[in-house]
């Protein structure tokens, strides 16, 4: 069934269900994601997609479309709150772009230049984390993850249908976990996989390093911007 | 495998979602969860161990590693500390020769923080090893230790009567119910309970939640849900199974109605929940118990036992084709558990993370089935409406907020306990009720909820457009720092935050160093600027009632106290905030210098 909506004003018909981000996409409008993976269950983690519907502020992926609603995107209130969960994400880890295998494919980075985030209003916090690098194939750097939950929810040992990464402890105390065992059975192409899914460089892949060269790296050639309205992202 | 792991196995089906249960054996057969424990039961739930780990880890009272052949949990809300908290604290850490966190050298005592225990009329309280102990005084800190030390247990101390703990005796051993009302809707004395479900199923389903419906019963959890319109929704909602989940996971700080209703109307909920489960047409309920009730737990379940002999629970229900039972699930330790989504994800074993709505559990809930959750107190009421009638019932409060409400009362005045109040009733009413001579400032709901003035709300009325206050109500005299009181509040919602979402688990930690700073009197007025603006976002973008709840305590006691926070401001002097230290900030250059170039150097 096709609704009515409108996004900023402008009048929009849209499948009834779609969450708002994809329709949003769909016509022009690109609201920022960091944990939402287009057809898979919606992960409500990172709210960096946060709209204005009807008044009240929502996430857009996890929302589907309504006769009626009308959704602010780009005003001045709604537009600074997403950049400020950015910011949030930059001053809860330890996130040093230049010396990041992930730089130039780094959703948190590529993200962070569309919202226009100069530096955080936060305090840096500098929390120590410890680096994983007990797996054969997996270097699991800590400082960078934002718990977006992609990894916990999406990635299966492919024999038992287990966890391979999970989540320990809550709140300020929690930290991502890699079952060394499971992981030291993935494939090459698993592991890949995985190091793709993560948005930021958490999830590494040992086998591969900086072997793209500045300026042709993935949102360098395209922004996530880009990618996100024309469907390519995710 | 683990022998004793196997036997646990067996007897939950090796079904994962009963995790909870099968860690709380295991805690309870070896005092804690060890890795061995850990790997047995992965192995035989198809889970990574690590997997098991996330509920584990998530939950405050279960533990990995000892933590003492008993484990005493100090109560430390703020109610706590207005007594003899400290003394009582410090003779707990001298007695058992341990400090908070830590078990001491025999292994024999684990010492812990618990936040609220739902005991705040008789605070100081805590639990030792499942049974509590009140209004503690250092005398009766050293008694209990000892007698621990002479190898007696807890519940040996607790009750030396040695009453049964199926029966109400065991639990009145312990605490007071301090029940100060006269009965109206709740507590009432002698129901023929089997009459009243009799004639409960000899009407429609759909007449029942008409019933309901006309009472214009709201969900006294707190967020005021119309409960006929949950269990409508409940009916016309399609599954192969349904089910019904009583939420008696009160953790809100201060409140302790839910404690009080079990203990002494415990037939009044369970009868309430199977007027929801004929509404809906569910055969499954759940009593979700938080783990700081365990002491009620045998009792709840012999009253449960009492209902499936009576022929009120289980198969062909008093000779009709209705069919319902209940089991109880036991919480770990999580206050975001209220919220009724992540109770759910509880029930099922996994960490009790709020999940993403819609949909809705009264759409998809437990197992991916409607689901009606309600609150004790709400189900309670019900099977009075059951009883009695719409009319009855809609005949007290006001025309907006129907019935009565229970007030958990603590705090600065002569007699805290629990009273039934019509809604309409207003501040300074409760205020004298309660015996509040010098009442200054009065939180309700708990810390999520509002922070009244009594000069200025004095004449407020609780009902749900004003005061919809969830039950809890902390009385505090002009002597109180109310300050600190907010800073405990602010520091309890990081510490429970379950850090699924960004702005509640990163956004709470930075409310709270702002506001570190402003009661240290580092702070500007920059600093309460950006304390609102943040508070907006953790308000506006949080995932759950917890984060939207947690810039609260900030932003209403500076709505109705901005005094105390102006008289707290310094100015500002230049570019840089006060509170920048020039020196602290050159000193890190300075370490990192000599760390990273100077040691390598030589």
């Amino acid at each position: 069934m096709i609704v009515k909506i409108t996004i900023d004003g402008q009048a929009i018909n849209a499948r009834e269900g779609d969450t708002i981000v994809d329709v949003a996409a769909q016509n022009g409008v690109y609201i920022p994601t960091l944990c939402y993976t287009k057809g898979k269950p919606c992960l409500g983690t990172c709210r960096t997609c946060s709209v204005n519907v009807d008044g009240r502020v929502m996430a857009a992926c996890t929302i589907p479309v309504r006769e009626g609603m009308e959704i602010d995107v780009n005003g001045a209130e709604i537009t600074d709150m997403r950049k400020a969960l950015v910011e949030l994400l930059f001053s809860e880890g330890n996130h040093n772009c230049p010396s990041c295998e992930k730089s130039g494919r780094c959703e948190l980075q590529a993200t962070g230049y569309e919202v226009d985030m100069m530096v955080s209003r936060f305090p840096y916090r500098f929390t120590p984390r410890v680096v994983d690098h007990a797996s054969k194939t997996i270097w699991l750097e800590r400082d960078r993850c934002i718990f977006c939950q992609r990894c916990v929810e999406f990635v299966r040992d492919k024999e038992t249908d287990q966890k391979i990464f999970s989540i320990k402890g809550r709140g300020t105390q929690a930290s991502i976990e890699i079952d060394v065992d499971l992981a030291n059975k993935m494939s090459a192409n698993q592991v890949c996989e995985a190091s793709d899914l993560c948005p930021v460089g958490c999830i590494i892949d040992k086998t591969q390093g900086f072997d793209v060269p500045i300026g042709k790296r993935k949102f360098e050639v395209k922004t996530i911007r880009e990618r996100a309205l024309e469907g390519t992202h995710r | 495998m683990n022998k004793k792991i196997q036997v646990l196995l067996e007897k939950y089906n090796s079904d994962k979602t009963r995790l909870m249960d099968m860690l709380w054996d295991v805690q309870n057969q070896q005092g804690y969860i060890s890795e061995e424990a850990v790997t047995s039961l992965a192995e035989g739930l198809n889970m990574s161990p690590l997997d098991i780990r996330e509920t584990l880890s998530f939950y405050h009272f279960f533990k990995d590693r000892p933590f003492g052949q008993h484990k005493i949990y100090l109560c430390n809300t703020v109610i706590a500390k207005m007594g003899n908290y400290e003394e009582v604290r410090a003779t707990l850490e001298q007695e058992t020769n341990t400090s908070f966190g830590n078990v001491d050298d025999s292994g024999t005592f684990g010492l812990g923080d618990a936040n609220c225990i739902g005991l705040s009329d008789q605070e100081p309280a805590m639990m030792v090893d499942h049974v509590v102990f009140t209004k503690l005084t250092a005398e009766k800190v050293i008694n209990v230790i000892s007698q621990l030390k002479q190898g007696k247990t807890a519940v040996e101390i607790a009750n030396p009567e040695g009453a049964d703990s199926k029966y109400s005796a065991y639990i009145n051993a312990m605490v007071a119910e301090n029940i100060r009302t006269e009965s109206k809707v709740m507590f009432k004395a002698g129901r023929d309970y089997k009459a009243i479900q009799k004639a409960c199923l000899d009407k429609h389903p759909e007449q029942v939640i008409m019933t309901i419906t006309e009472s214009n019963l709201k969900g006294r959890g707190g967020a005021g849900f119309p409960t006929g319109l949950k269990w409508k929704m409940g009916h016309d909602a399609e599954g192969a199974e349904k089910y019904v989940i009583c939420n008696a996971d009160e953790g809100e700080p201060g409140t302790f109605k839910d404690r009080v209703l079990l203990s002494h109307s415990p037939k009044d909920v369970l009868l309430g929940m199977i007027a929801a489960a004929y509404a809906i047409g569910s055969r499954h309920g759940i009593l979700y118990l938080r783990a700081e009730y365990w002491y009620l737990k045998d009792y709840l379940q012999q009253q449960i036992q009492d209902f499936r002999d009576e022929g009120l629970l289980g198969k062909q229900i008093l000779g009709t084709a209705f069919e319902f039972d209940i089991r109880i699930q036991m919480g770990a330790g999580a206050y975001v558990c209220g919220d009724e989504t992540a109770l759910i994800e509880s029930c099922e074993g996994k960490r009790g993370t709020p999940r993403v709505k819609p949909p809705y559990p009264i759409q998809q809930g437990y197992l991916g089935m409607p689901t009606s959750v309600n609150n004790v107190e709400t189900l309670a009421i019900a099977s009075r409406i059951v009883e009695e009638g719409s009319a009855w019932f809609s005949a007290m409060g006001t025309d907006e907020s129907t019935g009565t409400r229970l007030l958990s009362v603590s705090g600065d005045c002569d007699k805290p306990g629990i009273y039934e109040i019509e809604w309409g009733t207003t501040l300074n009413e409760v205020l004298s009720m309660i015996g509040a001579v010098n009442a200054k400032y009065v939180q309700i709901s708990g810390p999520a909820g509002d922070s009244l003035s009594v000069s200025k709300d004095g004449e407020r009325k609780f009902c749900y457009s004003d005061l919809s206050c969830n039950g809890s109500l902390m009385v505090f005299d002009n002597t109180r720092d109310i300050l600190g009181i907010v800073r405990d509040y602010t520091e309890f919602f990081v510490e429970e935050s379950c850090g699924i979402c960004v702005p509640c688990r990163a956004g709470g930690v930075d409310l709270q160093h702002k506001m570190e700073r402003i009661i240290d009197g580092r702070g500007c007025q920059q600093d309460l600027d950006e304390i609102i603006q943040w508070s907006k976002l953790l308000k506006g973008t949080s995932r759950c009632g917890l984060g939207t709840a947690a810039p609260n305590p900030i932003l209403a006691t500076l709505d109705k106290f901005p005094e105390i926070y102006q008289e707290k401001l310094i100015e500002q002097k230049g570019p840089l905030l006060p509170s920048f230290n020039m020196e602290e900030a050159m000193s890190a250059h300075d370490l990192a210098y000599k760390h990273l170039v100077q040691e390598d150097a030589e």
